[in-house]
């Protein structure tokens, strides 16, 4: 290794473990303190450990459905071109980017009592639908998560170097042939991840749990960490609440960590991708019927949305629009950041490999299981002594954006940066290319597709986060979410309404540029 | 400092100090928008005391007791009653030193620290569309299988910690077969109140778990006078936002006049459009037409902050048990 070589390891090295700190401080100090600040704490009760079963339960549902659900779809749409593709493709991620309250909504005008669904049943005599329970809950994460299944998968398959397609067609594969050999080898190695993220997400998950479980039988942890915060004030117990679901975290990312195989096959060299398994008319049938029942389940609630808002937008009064030029550019913000933290933490889980790269691609994902409540407190008792938090609260949120952010970035750029270490490291290592150099003419580019979507998602999320902000009455004024808020509780109802067609619409927004700007001139 | 370059950030960030005359009230998130009272409120009452009216808003309860006395404010404002005793405890606050007699409050009140600046009593609404004969009772709500109810849940939500001690102050240790009767009406539990109140609007249940005053808002803002308040022959409960004055205040004497124009006849006339709820010191014929005409219940349910705090426990238990069986 030459002086360049190691200098630039040694650059990315420091860089990602200096992210790791910030990950550290934000997922395990912040707990700390809470947990610091705790007096008597009275342990963990039998309504707690209720709490952790159905968490699991809807959790294991959740992800399964998700995934499963999600390989299919993205099969058909990997394999069809057809006009207003890449639209729907952005089109169908806005449910994740939605704040819950408004996708509750969009959903119960679909399947709730006095919805579609129920309303097209009751007008063919057939029996009504009841939406609430375990079935709701899973039906609300499948809504927001199968559009991320669904892109993670889709980028699996967007990244099967068109070589091997060639090959196939060349050795008469079948569409099952292509399966097993090329999609196959893909989704071990994509599957588990995709399933471990959605896992944690529906883990954390509270609000919608709640009610779309019809009930305190849908119970979860973090609403138990909601209740040992607000109805009984034990920070001791909130604590330990978060370290268990910590606790479940960690063993659901070693399990995923075992199961994912990385992919043994060679490289390509970045030709687009055409496809020759194709099939005949039933398969394209097939394919249609997935993609059309895809979108109508992830249009629809956003349709009933749009329509509700679309005619109170423009009557909004102008502090929310204020407050949507706040959202933006905390948006940006984070966005900027957790681009490149992730560059960092991915390069230097590369560099360090085995269990210590492990650990840290760990780290990067802990945020997932990070109750939002407990960072938010705890930040806020971390920051006190040194600053007034209320002064920061927008840089404040930025970062966090950026920490919560990190594991799904992390998820779609560290497979694509494997890649590209495998395939063009040792010849960018033979022309003594390194550094700024190298990242900007081999690494970047070819990572443009997954950068432009973890960019797009992370400045979507950012944008409808509600997240710590409340907790840090801040002097700069209210973000959009907030002003959401804060129009229902005033029963301005209409009003709230246009402000969340205003967010979904700029959180789409957002996500179109950027994931439009990694995919142009890649044909995908 | 131990960290001068979070100690330099924080000079350049903290711009210019708060002057010798403002006074800073640490409120709600809704205080800080243009369509709740804070406006109005910071209007009228710097007129009168030719000072500046500073709101801090936020979540206060957490933020006074995580922030302690190190919190920079002089009054706070947006208590509820059921965040009295654990607000009392911090031992933050100061006696106001107001004279009392002005209120009329439905319960007796003649607390030396908070203030109610308005009330309402907690009840389920209902459309008159689409539900023609609501339950006149808390025991026939009970026993109609007919409606269903959306409600929130007590360990997240004012309202639906309310309903909880309304149920617990009329059934007592008696309440889990009456919330199993009720859970079996009950569409869903929502974690707050917007939920719920949304998906009511939207068409989910026929009845919502909110307050007696809340039709005021369709009837004034919307001319709609399509929702009401179910009115119950045992009464119902009732719940008020309060304010006080910080042990710690910079400015003691701003903040007393603060409460005192909490009092005043200028802020209660405009308070209960301003913030959809009765006025605490205003005798019923002076209020807005729309409120005095709205159904009023005739007995107030009410557990004083010990009671409730005792009965928080197990009304809870029984709540969980009753809701899950």
């Amino acid at each position: 290794m030459n002086d360049a070589a190691r200098r630039a390891r040694l650059l990315a090295l420091g860089a990602g473990l200096a992210v790791a700190a910030w990950l550290v401080i934000l997922n395990f100090g912040a707990l700390g303190a809470v947990a610091w600040r705790a007096d008597a704490t009275s342990g963990l009760a039998r309504a707690d450990w209720a709490a952790v079963r159905f968490t699991l339960v809807q959790a294991l549902w959740s992800a399964a459905l998700s995934v499963l659900l999600a390989v299919p779809v993205a099969r058909a749409l990997a394999r069809r071109r057809f006009a207003g593709r890449g639209l729907l493709i952005t089109l169908t991620g806005a449910p994740f980017i939605l704040p819950t309250l408004v996708a509750v909504l969009g959903l119960l005008a679909v399947f709730g009592r006095s919805g579609l669904v129920n309303q097209g049943l009751d007008a063919l005599g057939l029996a009504r639908i009841n939406i609430f329970g375990l079935q709701g809950v899973v039906l609300a994460h499948v809504f927001y998560n199968l559009p991320l299944a669904t892109r993670i998968l889709l980028q699996g398959w967007a990244g099967i170097p068109a070589e091997r397609f060639r090959l196939a067609a060349s050795l008469g594969f079948g569409p099952r042939d292509s399966f097993r050999q090329l999609e196959w080898p893909m989704l071990r190695e994509l599957a588990p991840g995709a399933f471990l993220v959605i896992f944690l997400i529906c883990l954390t998950s509270f609000s919608v749990a709640l009610t779309m479980g019809g009930g305190p039988r849908a119970t979860t942890v973090e609403l138990a960490i909601y209740q040992a915060f607000r109805f009984d004030f034990d920070l001791g117990r909130a604590a330990l609440l978060a370290l268990v679901q910590f606790g479940l975290c960690a063993v659901a990312g070693l399990v995923a960590w075992r199961v994912a195989l990385p992919s043994a096959l060679g490289g390509g060299m970045d030709r687009p991708v055409q496809r020759f398994d194709i099939g005949g008319a039933g398969l394209r049938l097939w394919d249609s019927a997935l993609i059309v029942a895809g979108a109508l389940f992830l249009l629809l609630p956003l349709a009933m949305v749009a329509l509700r808002g679309v005619p109170h937008v423009a009557g909004l009064p102008a502090e929310v629009w204020q407050a949507a030029g706040r959202s933006l550019i905390v948006a940006l913000g984070a966005t900027a950041v957790t681009m490149a933290m992730t560059l960092a933490l991915a390069h230097a889980v590369i560099a360090l490999g085995g269990r210590r790269g492990a650990l840290l691609e760990w780290l990067g994902m802990a945020a997932l299981a990070a109750s939002p409540l407990v960072i938010g407190t705890g930040l806020f008792l971390l920051m006190r002594p040194v600053v007034n938090p209320r002064d920061f609260a927008l840089v404040v949120t930025m970062l966090v954006n950026a920490g919560m952010a990190m594991p799904f970035a992390l998820r779609l750029i560290l497979p694509g940066l494997r890649e590209v270490m495998a395939t063009q490291g040792r010849l960018a290592d033979s022309l003594g290319m390194h550094g700024a150099t190298r990242l900007r003419l081999v690494t970047l580019p070819r990572l443009r597709r997954p950068l432009g979507f973890a960019a797009g998602l992370t400045a979507a999320l950012s944008m409808g986060d509600l997240g710590v902000i409340m907790l840090f009455a801040q002097r700069e004024g209210a973000t959009l979410p907030m002003q959401l808020y804060g129009l229902m509780t005033a029963y301005r109802l209409d009003d709230a309404a246009g402000a969340a067609m205003l967010l979904l619409g700029l959180s789409l927004a957002l996500f179109w540029v950027f994931d439009r700007g990694g995919r142009i001139g890649a044909d995908a | 400092m131990k960290h001068p370059l979070f100690a330099a950030i924080a000079t350049l960030a903290l711009g210019v100090p708060a002057s010798a005359d403002t006074l800073v009230v640490l409120a709600p998130g809704y205080f800080g928008s243009s369509w709740g009272p804070g406006p109005s409120i910071k209007a009228g009452f710097e007129a009168r005391c030719g000072c500046t009216l500073e709101f801090r808003t936020g979540d206060v309860l957490p933020r006074l007791l995580l922030e302690g006395a190190r919190l920079e404010a002089d009054a706070v404002i947006g208590l509820g009653t059921d965040e009295l005793l654990r607000a009392r405890r911090s031992g933050l606050f100061a006696a106001h030193g107001q004279d009392l007699s002005p209120l009329t409050v439905p319960v007796a009140w003649d607390d030396e620290i908070f203030v109610p600046f308005n009330w309402s009593y907690v009840a389920f609404v209902y459309d008159r569309t689409r539900t023609d004969n609501p339950p006149a009772s808390m025991a026939e709500l009970i026993e109609r299988r007919d409606l269903s109810i959306i409600t929130q849940d007590p360990r997240s939500s004012g309202a639906g910690l309310a309903l909880m001690l309304w149920i617990d102050q009329l059934y007592g240790d008696e309440a889990a077969p009456v919330w199993q009767a009720l859970a079996a009406q009950t569409v869903t539990v929502t974690a707050g109140w917007s939920e719920a109140y949304g998906m009511f609007t939207n068409g989910e249940a026929d009845m919502v778990l909110s307050y007696t005053t809340s039709p005021a808002y369709h009837i004034v803002a919307e001319k709609d006078d399509t929702k009401a308040a179910a009115i119950f022959e045992e009464g119902h409960y009732f719940i008020a936002e309060t304010a006080g004055v910080l042990e710690g205040a910079a400015q003691p004497g701003l903040a007393r006049d603060f409460i005192a124009y909490i009092l005043s006849d200028e802020f209660q006339g405009m308070i209960a459009t301003a913030n959809w709820s009765y006025p605490s010191a205003l005798p019923r014929e002076d209020w807005h037409p729309v409120f005095r005409d709205l159904p009023m219940p005739d007995t107030a349910i009410f557990a004083t902050e010990d009671e409730a705090d005792a009965r928080r426990a197990p009304a809870l238990a029984l709540w969980l048990d009753g809701m899950t069986r």
